[in-house]
């Protein structure tokens, strides 16, 4: 069949009137939306602005320099950068598992009544301030995560992540040497990004289809069965982006860094041994007093976490938006 | 209804025993939604290969009661039921019989279509024995494939195209995929709610092929508001009824043609007659 053209016909401009109150809540709502995006555009723009006598003046030796003593002209971020990364990978390993399972268990296990306890339960580990997680990190984990530290470093040392440089054997054990590491810094941020990511994963597995539900039951499937065969599939995009937002958390987490880790500006993938520093946390510590052009470092510093923060929770939402769950979820 | 343990009276008329492979015997059935009383004292007996239809109008508890029989109904918060149902003579809801196994023995079928959309059609097919972690070669993988396909007036619409996902088929194409992977765990008893409620003539057709086809290997329960569909397919037929207020029930079983020509009740003739509903 042809389609036949009728220059004559053009499509018509649709108009809407809309009452009074439509437009004006449409209007405040347009310009507080614009707002948000205006100020993250600003920060971005004064950090940038900011870092411009920074990368000037260093170069891109500002990336690969891993010391940070401004007395003598040593500034760079390659070993807090790494150092971050660490952490939040740290959280992220042993944070996910544990997110996910309680996510499965809030939406496809748990009794009702204990349903709604669980996510409050969840929702105030969120609340509870990072600084007071620092403190039970420092006093309550660390002690006791040393022991879990010099456990993995004894049988799993052949890993080199898990090496300390210390004698394992020694008469009287080093347990200094396994405290205020990436080890504990990450356990104790891992506490804090599991609610976040939790809260995606539930619900988006709260959104899987009752329909295929159903049917993997009706086909004789455990629960186990059917979250395997229709939970995990649907909700595939939201456990990527939970996780993605989760690890931006982890990124910038600040306050529990700097209580827990003890500086170490190098470079090294030893987990479990002491010293360690990230991006957010070496901010913190020496902002107090900082001379102007230590300022402006630091403000790069933060400039660099600020786009990588930004690239990986958008990257978050692309994958959220774009699986089948996004499309029914807004997060 | 007469009943004794060892045998049980179909609404035909013949005896069968309770323990007949295939047989399914609901006994003193009622149900509650959240402390509401929705149906009460249903007994039924569907005997083994053949096809029983349940009618009447919109909210008597006919779904409700088809969902006991796998015991689907106890997955939704605040369902509650009493009474007993028998398949080949096994109480399903007795501790000790496995949940998983009477709802393996029981297949269903939903109103809606609910293909898993992101596996491909022959996967759905055999979802059921990877959801039930049971191994299959790939020969016998592809015969149950093509048998249920075939069972489910599916097969010569799809054989092309078996690893495209289910999702992407047609209305009628996906209750068929469904009635399909029902099929293909080899269950004793198929139990179809409104199975045709949203398809096409054509589908709708193919699917009544595919019940004619299975009744004389496979026990089928039918809840339909097509009562020209009922006639057509069923052998028995149970006429549900919920009046003003009070919980649903049936009010007349028997024989299709006696239900349909010579009812006994009168609210039953009205009904089968076009008069409410």
């Amino acid at each position: 069949m042809t389609i036949t053209a009728h220059p004559e016909v053009v499509p018509r401009q649709l108009t809407t009137t809309h009452a009074a109150s439509d437009r004006i809540f449409h209007g405040a709502a347009r310009t507080v939306g614009l707002f948000v995006l205006c100020m993250t555009g600003a920060i971005g723009v004064f950090l940038g602005y900011q870092s411009i006598p920074t990368l000037r003046h260093y170069g891109l030796h500002f990336f690969t320099q891993t010391q940070w003593q401004p007395e003598l002209d040593h500034i760079g971020i390659a070993a807090v950068l790494v150092g971050t990364v660490e952490v939040a990978l740290v959280a992220l390993v042993v944070g996910f598992p544990f997110a996910f399972m309680v996510a499965l268990f809030v939406s496809d296990y748990a009794p009702k009544r204990a349903k709604s306890w669980l996510v409050s339960a969840i929702d105030l580990m969120a609340a509870v301030p990072s600084i007071i997680y620092g403190l039970w990190g420092f006093y309550l984990l660390m002690p006791r995560a040393t022991e879990v530290a010099r456990w993995l470093s004894e049988y799993l040392s052949f890993i080199p992540i898990f090496k300390v440089n210390t004698d394992a054997h020694a008469a009287v054990w080093q347990q200094s040497r396994y405290t205020s590491s990436v080890f504990i810094a990450g356990l104790t941020v891992s506490m804090m990004t599991i609610p976040l990511a939790c809260a995606v994963m539930r619900g988006v597995f709260d959104q899987a289809p009752a329909g295929e539900r159903e049917a993997a039951m009706a086909l004789g499937g455990t629960r186990w069965g059917g979250a395997r065969m229709v939970v995990f599939p649907f909700a595939k995009g939201g456990i990527i982006g939970g996780t993605m937002l989760a690890l931006g958390r982890a990124l910038g987490e600040t306050a529990a860094v700097l209580i827990i880790v003890s500086p170490d500006f190098t470079i090294k993938d030893r987990i479990l041994e002491a010293g360690a520093q990230t991006t957010s946390a070496l901010i913190a510590g020496n902002f107090g007093d900082a001379t102007r052009s230590q300022l402006s470092a630091l403000l790069t510093a933060g400039f660099v976490l600020f786009l990588i923060t930004i690239i990986v929770n958008s990257a978050a939402a692309v994958v959220i938006r774009r699986s089948r769950s996004g499309a029914l979820t807004e997060i | 209804m007469a009943m004794t343990e060892e045998s049980t009276t179909t609404a035909r008329g013949a005896a069968f025993p309770r323990t007949a492979p295939g047989a399914l015997e609901a006994v003193g059935i009622s149900a509650w939604f959240s402390g509401t009383l929705v149906l009460t004292d249903v007994s039924l007996s569907v005997a083994p290969a053949s096809v029983t239809a349940l009618i009447g109008p919109s909210g008597c508890g006919k779904s409700t009661f088809l969902r006991i029989l796998n015991r689907m109904h106890e997955s939704i918060p605040g369902a509650q039921m009493a009474g007993e149902v028998y398949l080949d003579g096994k109480e399903i809801y007795a501790s000790g019989y496995r949940i998983t196994h009477a709802r393996k023995q029981i297949g269903m079928v939903f109103q809606k279509p609910n293909p898993f959309p992101a596996m491909s059609i022959a996967e759905n097919v055999t979802a059921g024995f990877a959801l039930t972690s049971t191994k299959l070669s790939r020969s016998a993988r592809e015969e149950v494939v093509e048998t249920s396909l075939r069972q489910a007036h599916l097969w010569d619409e799809v054989k092309e195209r078996l690893t495209r996902p289910g999702g992407a088929l047609s209305g009628g194409q996906q209750q068929r995929l469904c009635i399909a992977r029902a099929l293909a765990v080899k269950p004793r008893v198929l139990l179809m709610d409104e199975p045709c409620s949203a398809l096409d003539p054509t589908s709708t057709r193919r699917v009544e092929e595919t019940i004619a086809e299975l009744s004389p290997q496979l026990t089928i329960v039918i809840v339909t508001h097509n009562m020209q569909q009922a006639a057509r397919v069923s052998h028995n037929t149970a006429f549900f009824l919920a009046e003003q207020g009070t919980p649903g029930g049936i009010v007349e079983q028997g024989p299709t043609r006696q239900i349909f020509n010579d009812p006994s009740d009168p609210r039953t003739a009205d009904y089968v007659g076009g008069r409410f509903g």
